[in-house]
């Protein structure tokens, strides 16, 4: 695909979302600076333009797998949050922590291909991730009941309730 | 505290002190955190958030004295409220204009500014003046310690802090800092900096104001790897390299001092003459004589005129700033004029005799 703005192959895939409705630009390198230049301002260029890359590391994978494998790939759902892997690699963001484990094939190249490591070696917090299942249960479980409630389907959504009431008075730390 | 104290004074960013504070301008440790229990932001339904808010909010005002906190709605925040924040580099433009419930807590020196669903829940900024980043990332890590004594965060054994963007995973830190380099941009040599630092994947981008042209000089520098190293060797990393680049534009400032002596006298006392005596000026046109005079100021081409005045000439200028000082709500037109006024005013106010005339 090459370049809106030249004849440049287009190396970038911007998913904008203006006005709550995604819009697609693909752009060169150059082209793609000059559009994230413009259009952010500091602080925020580091983080747009970080989501850019994500997004560009994720569709860099793709080269090498078929169409199929990618699209099963793409269709992977996480339990917890709901995103799909073509959600995160259309928007550049991740849905929930889980998402770290759930998509741990897809996103390993990734993060070795951002931060050319993949094991962290700094600060541990003191409280340690041994609640970690309760606590994606949790995000799990609040979802279910938006939806139920959105169904107005309130006996499951006052089960539901019941049940994340129960799992948050035993984490007493949430 | 209140919104409205903090507009007077620079912030911490602007306050001209600390170690090598005529190029360093500030130094600055972000932490990004995420709570175990919730979708990241972008994935939050409004009840999430607003959970999200208020459990971090709870705890923050458990660790610090409310009079000596400022804690701000951003989501009610009038537009010029706002981006008065954004002018203090104390929220990002994105949490600015984003929707839905967000937050930011500030202490009273403006040292530190917690995002509350930024773009993660939790984003902890430490921000110091001159050249400090051992003692940012000291208050950065005991304010970190202190939250997450009652909250626990999403973490992984293997990629450590887990955030909304992989691009930040591991310690979730970003290391800057913000240099003041009008010596290295008028002899054309900042593209080369840039370059060399990008290979040893450090982040180089220029400070943006109200349009695109990159405000007053001012450049930031950061680590671009968060995973797989320290936070004392990320610290590390960017302090190493400050200390060449500050000596790359005192060069390039003797080598101007020295070369075109003439033009460069020549260059800030115009820059210096028209800010005194413009009767419109945009904030762009500001900026970048303002920098001038700045290096000026420390060259010894000007005199009578302090740095601080200058920084924060800076800060108020910029078009949230001088509506807030003058009180009201003024169109783009209405603003360079009260600008050029403000400048004239603060300049006359803030120098020593009238030296500058006699160089
Ligand atoms: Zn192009
Ligand atoms: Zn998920």
């Amino acid at each position: 695909m090459k370049c809106q703005k030249c004849d440049k192959p287009s190396t970038f895939h911007i998913t904008e979302l203006t006005d709550g409705k995604p819009v697609e630009l693909h752009l060169c390198e150059e082209h793609a600076r000059e559009y994230l230049t413009q259009s952010s301002q500091e602080p925020t260029t580091a983080s747009s333009m970080a989501a850019v890359l994500a997004q560009q590391m994720a569709q860099q994978m793709a080269v090498g797998q078929t169409a199929e494998e990618l699209a099963e790939l793409d269709q992977q759902i996480c339990p917890c949050c709901g995103i799909s892997f073509y959600d995160f690699r259309s928007q550049g963001r991740l849905g929930c922590p889980h998402d770290y484990s759930c998509f741990a094939p897809q996103l390993e190249p990734l993060i070795l291909n951002v931060h050319g490591e993949t094991k962290h070696v700094g600060k541990i917090p003191r409280h340690a991730a041994d609640r970690s299942e309760a606590q994606t249960r949790l995000i799990q479980l609040r979802r279910q009941m938006e939806e139920s409630v959105a169904d107005e389907n309130y006996e499951r959504a006052g089960q539901l309730r019941d049940e994340i009431r129960r799992i948050e008075q035993s984490e007493e730390i949430q | 505290m209140e919104l409205n104290d903090l507009a007077r004074g620079p912030g911490e960013w602007l306050r001209g002190s600390g170690p090598e504070a005529d190029i360093v301008i500030s130094s600055r440790i972000r932490l990004a955190r995420n709570l175990a229990a919730f979708p990241f932001v972008s994935r939050a339904s409004e009840s999430d958030r607003a959970r999200v808010e208020e459990l971090l909010r709870t705890r923050v005002l458990q660790i610090q004295d409310a009079s000596q906190l400022l804690y701000v709605d951003v989501e009610r925040l009038a537009g010029v409220d706002r981006q008065f924040l954004v002018e203090r580099h104390l929220i990002s433009r994105e949490h600015a204009e984003s929707h839905g419930s967000r937050a930011v807590a500030i202490d009273g020196h403006e040292t530190f500014s917690l995002m509350i669903n930024e773009e993660d829940h939790l984003r902890i900024q430490v921000m110091h003046s001159g050249l400090d980043l051992d003692g940012a990332w000291e208050q950065v890590n005991r304010l970190d310690d202190l939250i997450e004594e009652k909250l626990t965060y999403a973490f992984h054994d293997e990629l450590g802090y887990l955030t909304a963007c992989p691009t930040n995973v591991g310690t979730g830190m970003r290391v800057s800092v913000m240099l003041h380099l009008p010596a290295l941009v008028l002899t054309r040599q900042i593209e080369k900096v840039f370059r060399s630092l990008q290979k040893i994947s450090l982040a180089v981008r220029g400070l943006f104001g109200e349009g695109s042209q990159a405000m007053g000089d001012f450049y930031q520098i950061s680590n671009q790897i968060t995973l797989g190293q320290s936070e004392q060797e990320l610290v590390k990393q960017v302090a190493d390299i400050v200390p060449v680049i500050i000596d790359y534009e005192r060069q390039a400032r003797d080598f101007l001092f020295r070369e075109s002596h003439q033009n460069l006298n020549d260059r800030v006392s115009r820059d210096y003459g028209i800010l005194r005596s413009a009767k419109k000026i945009s904030s762009e046109e500001t900026m970048r004589r303002l920098s001038s005079v700045r290096m000026g100021v420390n060259l010894g081409l000007i005199e009578g005129l302090d740095i601080p005045v200058l920084n924060e000439l800076f800060i108020h200028t910029q078009p949230a700033h001088l509506q807030k000082l003058i009180g009201s709500e003024l169109e783009s037109e209405d603003r360079n004029v009260e600008r050029a006024l403000y400048l004239q005013r603060y300049l006359q106010s803030h120098t020593r005799g009238d030296e500058s005339e006699r160089n």
